[in-house]
């Protein structure tokens, strides 16, 4: 297994995550798009342990797993809430604090 | 000989072809989550991108962690994304302004962005095997029957890494009872 296969194909995925990020208007969309990122970070730290042979990035993995599924908890709740108070999740209506 | 060494060793010529096809497959459905017009059908093909990502997890010798992943983001957090966009949207099918007026801006920087990886990338791996590259100098002692890796995944996590361990058993009560109190309605 060359060892720029899982690291090109992390880089992939990242940039398309980057791309959904950038031109995603709906707020699910927008986090939808943070997973790919997230995970592709994920198959980084798997490839350093295999590279490492050492089970230290497998367990960094566990935790970025974790902590991303508290991020999506915390998100979709906030994206609920906007949504109740405002009918819409467009990110591009939220303008409040523009000056 | 583990299983870690065995994913490391050489050019498998089946290991290589399996990376192919999940890759293909993988960047293809991340393709069509991010240009879809369907957020449902978006969230499904997010779900076939965990799921090709759990099987580059085991390639590379990660059962433990292709299982969480199984577990918790095909189970869990595809449930919740499902959930949120049905509590969230009005109309079935395919909806207009799901991009914004100017999402073309996200083509140029994604481009740029993957080759900036890729070059650094390549520079760093020249073309070598993952065994070649000469990182692994203090191999792990695996001891044991089939599961070494998922035992010293045990030992790491419950002695070296066991306050970020308990700091992470706080972010997610805290981050739990965040969703509980923004979610319910007064």
């Amino acid at each position: 297994m060359l060892a720029a296969n899982f690291l090109l194909l992390a880089a992939v995925l990242f940039c398309i995550g980057v791309f959904g990020v950038i031109a995603r208007r709906n707020a699910v969309m927008v986090l939808m798009s943070i997973e790919l990122v997230l995970n592709s970070v994920n198959l980084n730290l798997i490839a350093f342990a295999l590279m490492n042979n050492d089970v230290d990035g497998q367990v960094f993995a566990l935790f970025v797993i974790a902590i991303a599924a508290a991020e999506v908890g915390v998100g979709l709740a906030m994206v609920l809430l906007i949504y109740r108070n405002r009918r819409s999740i467009s990110l591009d209506e939220l303008s409040e604090l523009k000056g | 000989m583990n299983a870690m060494i065995l994913a490391a060793d050489g050019v498998n010529v089946a290991q290589n072809i399996g990376f192919g096809v999940i890759a293909a497959v993988m960047i293809f459905a991340a393709l069509s989550v991010v240009t879809t017009k369907n957020v449902v059908h978006a969230a499904l093909w997010l779900a076939m991108v965990l799921a090709g990502m759990a099987a580059q997890y085991i390639l590379a010798a990660a059962e433990f962690v292709a299982v969480s992943q199984v577990m918790v983001y095909i189970g869990a957090v595809m449930v919740l994304f499902l959930f949120g966009i049905m509590l969230t949207r009005a109309q079935i099918g395919s909806e207009t302004g799901l991009n914004n007026t100017s999402w073309g801006i996200g083509i140029p920087v994604a481009v740029v962005l993957f080759g900036l990886l890729a070059y650094v990338v390549l520079d760093f791996t020249e073309d070598k095997t993952v065994d070649e590259l000469g990182l692994a100098d203090t191999p792990v002692v695996l001891t044991g029957a089939n599961n070494e890796a998922t035992l010293e995944i045990a030992d790491r996590v419950l002695s070296p890494y066991l306050a970020p361990f308990f700091g992470m058993t706080f972010v997610l009560l805290a981050a739990a009872i965040g969703a509980i109190v923004l979610a319910r309605k007064d």
